[in-house]
């Protein structure tokens, strides 16, 4: 008996703006000139924060941080493809798909200062706390998209994670549940090359991240993460077809973490200096300037003008998160249940919490 | 001779462990080149190569679960989950599988497994990275629990636990890894599971408290003649050093930094309700968290059970 073929698999590779900054206009999504400089006034934005976080861990005035050097294209080109009332779940590296999305600076940094205060999110803005273990919060996307659905609503949901995530069963179940429901939710991995010390070939065999949506019977594709116009693309079209009820897609982004792993981390142990330079020439910002530069959108004084900002609305929000006050010991038991227990009243008073 | 912290003394107790058994192997996220983000698996890979130092996946069940199986086939796995907070998606293999195998197959199977995790708060860490969930583990029969508090003692209860036939949770409470120093010598010797260390003698209140809070309770008890037992091993926990102290005293105080809520401290205070009731000269206190999420860094030091919280105790048991 023959033996027949039963399925026959592809993986899609994503790039729009080339390393030398070439646009190719079949591929690229309608923008204008507008719509770029915003990705660029993100980054910078997003990159000036994260420059100041950095050293102010360094002097003490916040806790341990996780760098987004490098993953802006990734995360800015992802969350500018949003709708206002889509959902995000993030994980702890997600600074600038927050700064993004318009959260407020001076609470990120009480959040990495170590105050729950910090992730009390707006009203409005849709994002749910990040987590902090790893992979955890995937499946909380394909629900709420679920949710989505049964509500009738158009909306999707977005959730972000990282390779090592993707190693997670709650990754496998997650695209599984989201799959059989036809959930509109954008599962978006920022493939960073590491998690911690342990290489992006170590987490799995497969070659890619991507293929692994094959298995769950939902759209999948590599994108070129540096390339903040592909992430866009892929993830504006991601989002149509959720909202469309075309069912969930996973979208790699191949990127890389040019710092360490956190503030707590020394990645000289584990990695060569030479792969961080390779990638260093790679990095998102020098790709959108290229870009600018050959469209005539990049001029000095705009420049000037773009990071003065940035520095400025950084300098605002560390004096303000600097002169909150002190959080309320009382609400560590203020917030653990709706309303107090019996006990937890008792111990707000022993403690001498209760004012 | 050199003085050794709490990381350097479970670093040797693995070393001489591998060294003197080539089942024993290790397996977790960041174990080998990186030797773990404490660094307790430091040159473990240069000295034993990848087959018994396995940098995985990150995946805690996945983890776990094939530690069980590992032990099924005979190797001694020595399991890292790296903060506590993580060990929570792994717990369908902690509790239905390596706890169970013995009684499942009646004794063919065992599982010989150490979980080492750090554990604690007291570092200024982010999010679940200070979690003491050590009551959930002692809850479940057929799991060991074991919390060091010294490098000495760090060494010996490592030593046994990875002999030990059952599952051993190791919590390695994270604010005392570089905290605390001693003198070891290499080839140190085994501290036997299930025994506590009086760590200090006294006369008037028996103090049970381990890791952390053992520290917290010695410094408390400036000005009171207490009794501080390390319990050390707290499943099973040694009943007779307990039950002999507080016949001796009359007078219990139990600290821990986990939520009092279905803490371990209420299990010992039942224990002595059930056994020493007739000697005690006032109730059982209990100094703990309270009934609420462990807090990240900012508030971490108002929630921890400081020295005032339990000098309180001591005097409440004293002026009953
Ligand atoms: C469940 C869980 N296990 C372990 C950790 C410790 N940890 C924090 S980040 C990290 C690596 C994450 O790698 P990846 O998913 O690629 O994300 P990246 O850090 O590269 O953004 C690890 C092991 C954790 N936070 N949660
Ligand atoms: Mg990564």
């Amino acid at each position: 008996m023959p033996i027949n073929t039963v399925g026959r698999f592809e993986v899609k590779y994503l790039q729009v703006v080339s390393e030398e900054g070439i646009l190719d206009s079949a591929l690229a999504p309608a923008l204008s000139d507008t719509e770029i400089r915003k990705f660029y006034e993100a980054i910078i934005l997003a990159r000036t924060f994260n420059g100041r976080a950095l050293s102010l861990q360094r002097e003490g005035r916040i806790g341990t941080y996780a760098s987004i050097l490098g993953q802006e294209g990734s995360q800015v080109g992802s969350a500018l493809a949003l709708a206002k009332d889509d959902w995000v779940f993030p994980s702890f590296r997600e600074t600038a798909v927050f700064l993004s999305l318009g959260y407020p600076l001076h609470l990120m940094i009480r959040y990495w200062m170590g105050d729950e205060r910090g992730m009390k999110v707006p009203e409005g803005v849709n994002i749910f706390p990040m987590s902090v273990p790893v992979g955890t919060q995937i499946p909380h996307a394909a629900g709420a998209a679920m949710a989505m659905r049964i509500r009738g609503d158009k909306r999707a949901a977005a959730v972000y994670f990282g390779d090592g995530g993707s190693s997670r069963g709650d990754f496998h179940e997650a695209l599984n549940i989201a799959g059989v429901f036809r959930a509109p939710v954008i599962f978006l991995c920022q493939n960073n090359q590491w998690a911690i010390s342990v290489p992006r070939s170590k987490q799995t065999r497969a070659g890619t991240i991507a293929q692994r949506a094959i298995g769950y019977g939902i759209e999948g594709l590599q994108v070129d993460g540096n390339d903040v116009i592909a992430v866009y693309k892929a993830m504006k079209d991601a989002l149509e077809r959720a909202k469309a009820g075309d069912g969930p897609t996973l979208i790699e982004c191949v990127t890389y973490r040019l710092d360490d792993h956190t503030t707590a981390d020394d990645a000289s142990r584990y990695r060569a200096s030479e792969e961080v330079e390779s990638w260093k020439k790679k990095e998102p910002l020098i790709r959108l300037r290229l870009l600018m530069e050959k469209k005539g959108i990049l001029a000095k004084d705009y420049e000037d003008s773009v990071l003065k900002e940035a520095e400025a609305a950084v300098d605002r929000a560390v004096q303000e998160a600097e002169a909150m006050a002190a959080p309320d010991p009382a609400d560590i038991l203020n917030y653990t249940n709706a309303a107090l227990t019996g006990r937890q009243k008792k111990e707000m008073k022993d403690l001498g919490w209760r004012k | 001779m050199a003085k050794t912290n709490i990381v350097q003394a479970i670093n040797q107790a693995l070393t001489e462990e591998m060294e003197r058994d080539k089942d024993v192997v290790i397996l977790g996220e960041d174990v080998g080149r990186d030797g773990g983000v404490f660094r307790v698996t430091e040159g473990l890979l240069d000295k034993f190569g990848p087959d018994r130092v396995m940098d995985t996946p990150l995946a805690e069940l996945g983890i776990l679960g094939a530690a069980v199986g590992m032990a099924a086939y005979g190797l001694k796995p020595v399991v890292e989950i790296q903060f506590m907070g993580f060990i929570y998606s792994a717990l369908e293999q902690v509790f239905s599988h390596a706890a169970r195998v013995r009684a499942r197959s009646r004794g063919r199977f065992g599982c010989q497994l150490v979980v080492r995790t750090p554990y604690g708060i007291g570092i200024k860490a982010p999010e679940l990275h200070s979690e003491s969930a050590e009551a959930l583990f002692c809850h479940m029969p057929g799991v060991k629990v074991v919390v060091p508090s010294t490098p000495l003692n760090a060494k010996g209860l490592m030593l046994s636990a990875i002999r030990d036939p059952d599952p051993v949770i190791f919590l390695e409470p994270s604010r005392l890894y570089r905290a605390v120093k001693s003198e070891l010598s290499e080839g140190g010797a085994a501290m036997p599971l299930g025994k506590a260390d009086i760590y200090q003698e006294g006369k008037d209140i028996t103090v049970v408290a381990w890791g952390t809070m053992l520290h917290r309770a010695a410094e408390a008890s400036e000005g009171f003649d207490c009794e501080i037992i390390d319990l050390m091993t707290l499943k099973p926990f040694d009943e007779e050093a307990i039950l002999a102290s507080v016949k001796k005293t009359g007078r219990l105080v139990v600290v821990h930094e986990a939520t009092r809520m279905c803490g371990l401290g209420a299990e010992i205070a039942a224990f002595a309700a059930e056994e020493a009731m007739m000697h005690l000269k006032s109730p059982v206190i209990r100094v703990a968290g309270p009934d609420a999420v462990t807090p990240m860094a900012r508030l971490e030091d108002a929630y921890m059970p400081d020295a005032a919280r339990i000098k309180r105790a001591y005097e409440t048991v004293m002026e009953y």
